[in-house]
């Protein structure tokens, strides 16, 4: 299959007018893929394009938008739910990506499918958190002890949460990236620069801190199959933040504070490749003093180029599997000191074969 | 090009190279298989469907081959077969020979994950006059022994498991596939019509011995045709019982129909006001019966809402 339809799709949404229908083919079958077909759809209504395509393939999009809004609605419906639960901690409620987006009404938000809400919460608070939300009816799903043990003393969030009578999943964040690793922001900062958003006591990321949050995803989220989602997203929110004057400034100096430099540099060196996003030429300038290596950014530029890829949905090219394999390794190696990294692989593997 | 014009050689090469486009109304199904018995069953069964050759745009991807097994031993020893989906395994590899059912149930699998431009209910589907009968009910109601019977005797075959309902103008779309029979119903649908066009049976699968009806030519032409429903009937099969049809308040059975419904939770709004409007125009009944013949002359003597 050809990757670049998807990739075009994405980055020219008004080329979807002139595809044959194999192309459609192929491209809705990626799209539902990597979780975008609700993107696409958004795009192809946007573009004014719906009313070109095979109707075959416009019923399936129109469908799909509905489905977004369907979910929207659900998401909307959790977040008061949590707004009301959380309300006698006295803590504003910072919601995160996809969430954030859709509170914000940003463009980001148009047409993209997303079943979980995010938070951040003060470590502090943590507790108080969780203890509120399993007295409102919230459940922790069962884990393993060493699970248990591995999200509370080495991940940045909570063991993930649900209403046994709702079915969206909640991620109670302390942080941005786990505390075991290189590379260690301070929450606070990203705390304290919140802003308001419509919605009683709801707050969202300041635009830049927003982009380095969905650049660090981009990079150190271990599955790659769904990264030209996140790509699409953070294209969206470059395009509609870039549009302030100082923003180009103002994001370099967050990544500086919060010390993400690197992931920044990465992630947008990959999004302007893959999906032209222009970069502010401030932000530009200042993180290319945290470029690595000159053969280590080539490696990475094929590695991720090569995971991104959608490939057949049913049979990833073996160059597309080997590079996420890869990429999966750098992202453990990023999360935890050598030590930790080797036991908590002992563990997985061990734990495996005893299952096995 | 119907299927049952293309030659057994150009079946088994266009099914094994690239996959064969089944035109089956509201959605193109891409099958791809190299196994020479399922393409012998497909033609049997989907002899009266057209080829699509709208140029290579499907809706599902049915690939069924053989698993590799260890040292390839598995070709030629206890042969299985498994289903690809795009993003699916449904089944465990499984004797080759139920290659047909999993063929069918994937399909029904596709449709019911992925065909949310339907408000889509567990139901058989007939029309007659211009207006559909919509049968729901869990396995074991009988509702798939009830359609083959009524397909097979004047009314139109919407479908023996989906009713597609538009949420645009709640109206029915027809999908008339292969009708799944178990068990005794097999023997009993043969005894209705001798010369129906059946699968081989499968013995063993996880529903009991299973046979496939050929869905009569006359409502595979007319996938294009869709009908306002009228009757919403939930079937009950009971041995040697009066037949007894019984009205249901409208409430009562749209909570009942909800309940059926493969996507209503997920479609949100758009599933409430569809379904509320369909329960509107609709009669709908409880039914019991123990023989076709009855099930016929009642369900054929229902009045207009």
């Amino acid at each position: 299959m050809d990757r670049a339809v998807l990739l075009r799709a994405l980055r020219e949404p008004a080329s979807m007018g002139g595809l044959a229908p194999a192309e459609w083919d192929v491209l809705l079958r990626q799209g539902r893929h990597v979780g975008a077909l609700g993107r696409l759809a958004a795009l192809a209504a946007g573009a004014g394009v719906l009313p070109a395509v095979p109707s075959r393939v416009r019923v399936r999009l129109e469908a799909a938008l509905e489905d977004v809004e369907q979910q929207h609605r659900l998401i909307r419906w959790e977040v008061i739910r949590l707004r009301r639960a959380l309300a006698g901690t006295g803590l504003p409620l910072v919601l995160l990506k996809g969430a954030a987006y859709l509170h914000a009404g940003l463009p980001a938000a148009r047409g993209r499918q997303f079943s979980d809400v995010d938070i951040l919460v003060p470590r502090a608070s943590l507790h108080e958190v969780e203890a509120a939300l399993l007295r409102e009816g919230w459940k922790m799903e069962a884990l393993s002890a060493y699970d248990e043990r591995y999200y509370r003393e080495w991940s940045h969030e909570l063991p993930p949460l649900a209403h046994p009578k709702r079915h969206v999943m909640l991620d109670v964040h302390h942080n941005i990236l786990p505390p075991t690793g290189r590379l260690r922001p301070d929450p606070r900062l990203l705390l304290e620069a919140a802003i308001p958003v419509t919605g009683d006591g709801l707050r969202v990321l300041g635009p830049a801190d927003m982009v380095v949050h969905s650049a660090c995803h981009l990079l150190q989220s271990g599955e790659h199959d769904k990264s030209l989602r996140d790509l699409g997203d953070l294209d969206a929110l470059l395009r509609h933040f870039s549009a302030a004057p100082r923003f180009g400034d103002e994001l370099a100096a967050r990544a500086a504070a919060l010390d993400l430099e690197r992931p920044l540099f990465y992630a947008l060196r990959f999004v302007a490749r893959l999906f032209g996003t222009p970069i502010p030429e401030a932000t530009a300038r200042a993180v290319r003093r945290a470029a690595p290596p000159a053969l280590v950014r080539a490696a990475m530029d094929r590695l991720f180029a090569a995971a991104v890829e959608p490939g057949p949905p049913q049979d990833p090219p073996r160059r597309t599997r080997l590079a996420r394999a890869i990429l999966t390794v750098r992202y453990h190696w990023l999360r935890m000191p050598p030590s930790l990294l080797a036991r908590h692989l002992a563990h997985k593997i061990g734990g495996r074969r005893g299952r096995g | 090009m119907k299927l049952g014009a293309l030659s057994a050689s150009e079946l088994t090469s266009r099914l094994a190279r690239g996959g064969l486009d089944v035109d089956t109304g509201p959605f193109v199904v891409r099958v791809e298989t190299e196994i020479p018995a399922l393409a012998e069953e497909l033609r049997l069964l989907y002899q009266d469907f057209p080829v699509d050759e709208g140029g290579g745009l499907a809706d599902f991807h049915v690939s069924v081959r053989r698993p590799a097994g260890p040292l390839g031993l598995r070709r030629w020893w206890r042969q299985q077969a498994m289903v690809y989906l795009d993003d699916a395994r449904p089944f465990e590899p499984l004797p080759i020979d139920m290659a047909v059912p999993m063929l069918e149930w994937s399909i029904n699998w596709c449709a019911a994950t992925q065909a949310n431009q339907y408000v889509m209910i567990h139901a058989a589907v007939l029309e007659r006059d211009g207006r559909a009968l919509v049968l729901p009910g869990v396995t074991g109601a009988g509702k798939s022994t009830l359609c083959a019977g009524l397909a097979l005797r004047g009314w139109r075959l919407f479908s023996d498991e989906f009713a597609l309902i538009r949420p645009a103008d709640g109206q029915v779309d027809p999908w008339p596939r292969p009708i799944s029979l178990k068990n005794a119903s097999i023997e009993v649908i043969r005894r209705w019509a001798p010369d129906a066009g059946l699968s081989t049976p499968v013995p063993n699968t996880n529903k009991g011995t299973v046979a496939h009806l050929r869905p009569p030519a006359g409502s595979v032409a007319r996938t294009g045709e869709p009908a306002m429903p009228a009757w919403i009937v939930f079937p009950t099969f009971a041995r040697d019982a009066a037949p007894r049809l019984t009205r249901l308040p409208r409430a009562r059975a749209f909570f009942k129909l909800a309940d059926c419904s493969f996507n209503y939770e997920s479609l949100g709004l758009r599933g409430f006001t569809t379904l509320s409007r369909m329960i509107d125009g609709c009669d709908a009944y409880e039914f019991t019966y123990s023989s076709l013949e009855d099930a016929l002359s009642l369900l054929g003597a229902l009045p207009l809402p």
